[in-house]
């Protein structure tokens, strides 16, 4: 068996899954795929069934999988063929970083196909084999696999004898990957869902990220609660961050809250807060013991801490307008970023992974954050999920997702919730768009986002009151100057939003839980400059 | 303990209900020379580190204590009955100092370094955990590697003071038979028998590991890092950023960019770096001007972490000392009560520091040769894990501008040497004044402010 090919610290990875159906493969392929996305890896999964589905229209039967049937070897070769080629493009194509090979892999001879693939490319390859004899678990999953596409014309007891008959297809051929004879390979062998893990040299970083997170995880039945604290003194004022008290409404929900809790008969509920008042406020109305972490504290909005939108519009408007163009990446000036607060968080979510029944007593970013990990949601989504306040998220893991159960506990509270304006910072003046954001409570409104579109309001109100031709020219003159001004506006946000983007850039080099050491060439507008 | 078979343990079921906090006992399990101690010294090191009371229990040093002259390896002889005794009753004052140390000393973690290579001792220390509700993780190291096993044998056993007096060739010669003697007893963790105890096995020094039965959350962070930690001989170099502006006229924080002396230690940092000849070094800065201007003039890649950034002085950021104490007084003095644990409004504390340089830390072990450019609280984190300094201690560690650190790990420990770059700079480092009472008059409080314009 040749060793490793000597690769360098970024090259894109190869993650091949190994063992016989009904293994948990596919779960753990998607599980994995949503956190090293999460963390900023960019990861896909190839799940080399579905390019089956794709060549034999319509699943006869087990007989598909015997060994002996040539025409099925043939089809099923060229499927991996062609996955293993669209993986290829992902990586070295699409900025791919790691790709999930989703197959049974079970014989050496397709595993070693794999390796000479990777070692062709460059890939770095680390096999993950879930290797699993306790029937319980194996029947499990097997109903998992039932909602495929393969048997959705069938009724249960064909199906599942049909599967069984397919596993067995595979028995006979399975060799699983050996200490001696595959121990220059980079693996880590899962067996009985986790009791037991048998880790082969570990290569890199991802790799070693990969092995704790499969680690942690588990798939004993529980759920997860996720809410925000009760409504807080400055919430009521439209105010952002601080660290406020309850108000009355916010108690209010903390009891109910209360409530809720000892009604859903939870056995072993950990309750975890952030270290602010207002979620261990709301916590102390549990009664229960709860712990408090200081990564689940609100995002810092540094200079823009306690301001009012509008306080910020006035202060800051080109920051305003920024933070709309990409909310996730965007950092508050002395503050933080989503992106920030997801390389925060991850320690949390490792623990929730290895935890049982867990109450998350946060905030609204923080809890976007929770929220887009365990529903897959992107970057681009993540700032902009719905946390309302007073309404307890439940979420319980099921087959390869996680169902959601929103429960409003029926105490009124005011919105917080910004959605995105549409803002274009373009060289046609003619965009307006006025958006408007009222507390329930009170009348204030709040206008655009867009320093240019409050120009704007403000040429055309002044345009209506000009009524003469004489001033008609004059008009048309001071509209010039207008427009000019509003030329240079959209010239110096242009240079601030390069600015961003340098700052952007520089965040390519950064180290946090999304870029990994050695990342360097990443980064788009480095990455002449800086050839590997 | 019964036993239904040769070899066989009957399921445990604890007696005293195990909490989620319970004290964890860690056992080694080993061959000698299998780098046991060395896995102990530095698990202890990094445990305490992150804030978790550890201590480790070297069954040896108690052997050394009850025999008070080591002979030779005929001591270790399976025969040796008189020998047997005296280290079973180590072994035993060992576990009986562990009781003490979770009861009385609210200890969270004990190491219990020893061979434990039989599978009757193991039971006895098992049963030990079980009357009194300790969670038990083994960590056995196995290597058959000739050369890994001379080269430990000569890093850590000659200097052993059961050798002080004999020269290297009877040291070896006496060790390699100590270790036979073991040899034939040795009885590895089974993978069958043992399927319900917890443990990590490592192989020929991290090459593989077999993990089984993790059951809960420090037991997974042990896990995590001992698949992180290497021994490829390797040095850190640690250096804080060249002076600042915000340094010259004593301001805390901030985020201003090199002085002109700062940019010529930058320039001699690089000078110092290239005449080092270090084979492919890792750059690490923070995300603040000055660390990066500092990485600029090596003219490398380098990265940056946000996590490296200097700590958060929150309302007191870019003050002088003067002004706080002017402003805030009964900050300062609490500060000066107890630095490490002490957070600043709005900022952050050393203990918060500690956390989030974690990730660091972690990665650390898993390179090689690596420069870290940082600031003085982040430095002092950074060098109280290596010198394993206390938490009392580490705010008050000395990290003067101008200056790198290398780290080379050797033995169980770390050597250091440090290297002034000949560039003047202010010095920053203020000791713990004599005065902390809250009511103190601002001359006591000033009196240990370092010079500044």
């Amino acid at each position: 068996m040749n060793s490793a090919p000597v690769c360098m610290t970024n090259c894109p990875t190869l993650i091949v899954t190994v063992g016989l159906p009904a293994r948990g493969k596919t779960y753990i392929s998607k599980k994995l795929t949503r956190y090293l996305n999460w963390i900023g890896v960019p990861t896909r999964e190839f799940n080399v069934g579905q390019y089956r589905r794709e060549c034999v229209k319509i699943y006869k039967s087990f007989e598909f999988f015997r060994p002996d049937n040539e025409e099925g070897l043939k089809i099923r070769r060229q499927c991996a063929s062609a996955a293993l080629n669209d993986v290829r493009q992902y990586l070295t194509e699409e900025g791919g970083q790691v790709a999930v090979f989703d197959a049974t892999n079970t014989t050496r001879e397709r595993r070693e196909t794999i390796i000479q693939f990777a070692e062709q490319n460059g890939f770095k390859v680390f096999f993950v084999e879930s290797v699993c004899e306790d029937p319980d678990v194996i029947q499990e999953n097997i109903v998992v696999s039932l909602g495929s596409p393969d048997y959705t014309n069938c009724n249960t007891e064909e199906a599942v004898e049909d599967f069984m008959k397919r596993i067995k297809c595979y028995e006979n051929s399975y060799e699983t990957l050996d200490e001696v004879l595959d121990r220059d390979l980079s693996y880590i062998k899962i067996m009985d869902v986790g009791q037991r893990y048998l880790v082969n040299r570990v290569l890199d970083h991802i790799q070693s990220r990969i092995v704790y997170y499969l680690m942690n995880i588990h798939i004993t039945p529980r759920s997860i609660y996720l809410c925000r604290h009760g409504e807080s003194e400055l919430n009521v004022n439209g105010r952002i961050g601080g660290d406020s008290g309850l108000t009355p409404r916010g108690k209010e929900f903390g009891k109910k809250l209360s409530q809720f809790i000892l009604e859903q008969g939870i056995s072993d509920l950990k309750v975890w807060t952030s270290q602010m008042k207002r979620t261990i406020q709301t916590a102390e109305a549990l009664n229960v013991p709860y712990e408090q972490w200081k990564v689940l504290n609100e995002i810092d909005a540094g200079v823009c801490e306690e301001m009012m939108y509008e306080e910020i519009q006035d202060h800051y408007p080109l920051e305003f307008a920024l933070r709309d163009q990409d909310k996730y990446r965007y950092r508050y000036p002395k503050g933080e970023s989503y992106e920030d607060l997801v390389q925060r968080l991850e320690p949390v979510i490792m623990e929730l992974e290895r935890q049982e029944n867990v109450l998350v007593v946060c905030h609204q970013a923080v809890m976007r954050c929770l929220l887009a990990y365990f529903l897959d949601k992107t970057a681009e989504e993540l700032p902009y999920l719905k946390c309302p306040l007073h309404t307890v998220l439940k979420l319980t893991p099921v087959a390869y997702g996680c169902k959601v159960e929103s429960i409003s506990l029926n105490v009124d509270a005011v919105d917080t919730h910004r959605e995105r304006p549409e803002v274009g910072i373009t060289h046609t003046h003619t965009h307006t768009h006025t958006h408007t954001h009222t507390h329930t409570h009170g009348t204030t409104e709040l206008h655009c986002a867009s320093a240019k579109c409050t120009i704007m309001q403000r040429i055309t109100s002044w345009n209506e009151q000009v009524y003469c031709k004489a001033s008609l020219l004059l008009r048309l003159l001071f509209e010039g100057i207008f427009r000019l001004l509003l030329y240079r506006t959209a010239e110096a946000m242009k240079g601030r939003r390069s600015e961003l983007n340098l700052r952007r850039c520089d965040k390519a080099f950064v180290h946090g839980a999304h870029a990994l050491p050695g990342e360097l060439s990443r980064c788009p507008c480095k990455a002449k400059a800086l050839k590997t | 303990v019964e036993m239904s078979e040769p070899g066989m343990l009957i399921d445990i079921r604890a007696s005293v209900p195990q909490f989620c906090n319970s004290p964890t006992m860690i056992v080694m399990v080993g061959l000698p020379a299998r780098g046991k101690t060395y896995i102990s010294k530095k698990l202890t090191r990094y445990l305490n580190w992150i804030g978790v009371p550890t201590k480790m229990f070297n069954v040896g040093q108690y052997r050394r204590e009850a025999v008070k002259i080591y002979k030779n390896f005929e001591f270790f002889k399976p025969d040796n009955e008189e020998a047997m005794r005296i280290r079973k009753a180590c072994a035993a004052a060992a576990l009986k100092d562990v009781a003490a140390y979770f009861s009385k000393e609210q200890g969270q973690v004990a190491v219990f370094d020893a061979t434990n290579t039989t599978r009757e001792r193991r039971t006895v220390i098992l049963s030990y955990a079980k009357e009194r509700g300790y969670k038990v993780f083994f960590v056995e190291s196995i290597c058959d590697d000739p050369e890994i096993i001379a080269e430990n044998i000569k890093q850590v056993k000659f200097g052993s003071p059961d050798y002080v007096d004999r020269n290297v060739d009877e040291a070896m010669e006496d060790f390699v038979q100590r270790i036979d003697c073991y040899r034939a007893s040795y009885m590895p963790i089974d993978d069958e028998k043992d399927r319900k105890l917890s443990y990590i096995k490592i192989f020929d020094v991290g090459s593989r590991y077999l993990v089984n039965r993790v059951q809960d959350h420090i037991q997974s962070r042990i896990v995590y890092y001992l698949m992180n930690i290497h021994v490829t001989p390797r040095s850190i170099y640690l250096s804080r950023h060249g002076e600042s502006e915000l340094n010259l006229s004593g301001r805390i924080g901030g985020d201003s960019g090199l002085s002109p002396r700062g940019q010529k230690y930058a320039n001699a940092l690089a000078a110092f770096i290239h005449g080092q000849n270090i084979r492919e070094l890792k750059v690490w800065t923070s995300h603040m001007k000055r660390t990066i201007q500092t990485a600029e003039a090596l003219g490398v890649q380098y990265e940056q972490w946000k996590a490296l950034n200097e700590i958060d002085a929150g309302v007191c950021e870019e003050l002088t000392y003067e002004e706080i104490q002017q402003n805030l007084p009964q900050e300062f003095a609490l500060r000066d009560q107890d630095k490490y644990r002490y957070r600043y409004p709005k900022g952050e504390s050393y203990e918060d520091l500690v956390h989030r340089l974690e990730p660091v830390i972690m990665e650390l072990e898993r390179q090689e040769n690596v420069l870290v450019i940082c600031h003085q609280a982040v430095f002092r984190c950074l060098l109280a894990y290596f010198l394993d300094k206390p938490a009392d201690e580490l705010p008050y560690l000395r990290c003067p501008l101008h200056t790198v650190l290398k780290l080379t790990p050797i033995a169980y420990g770390c050597k250091v040497e440090s290297f002034f770059l000949n560039i003047e700079a202010v010095n920053t480092h203020r000791e713990r004044p004599v005065n902390v009472d809250v009511n103190r008059n601002p001359e006591d409080a000033l009196q240990t402010v370092p010079d500044h314009i």
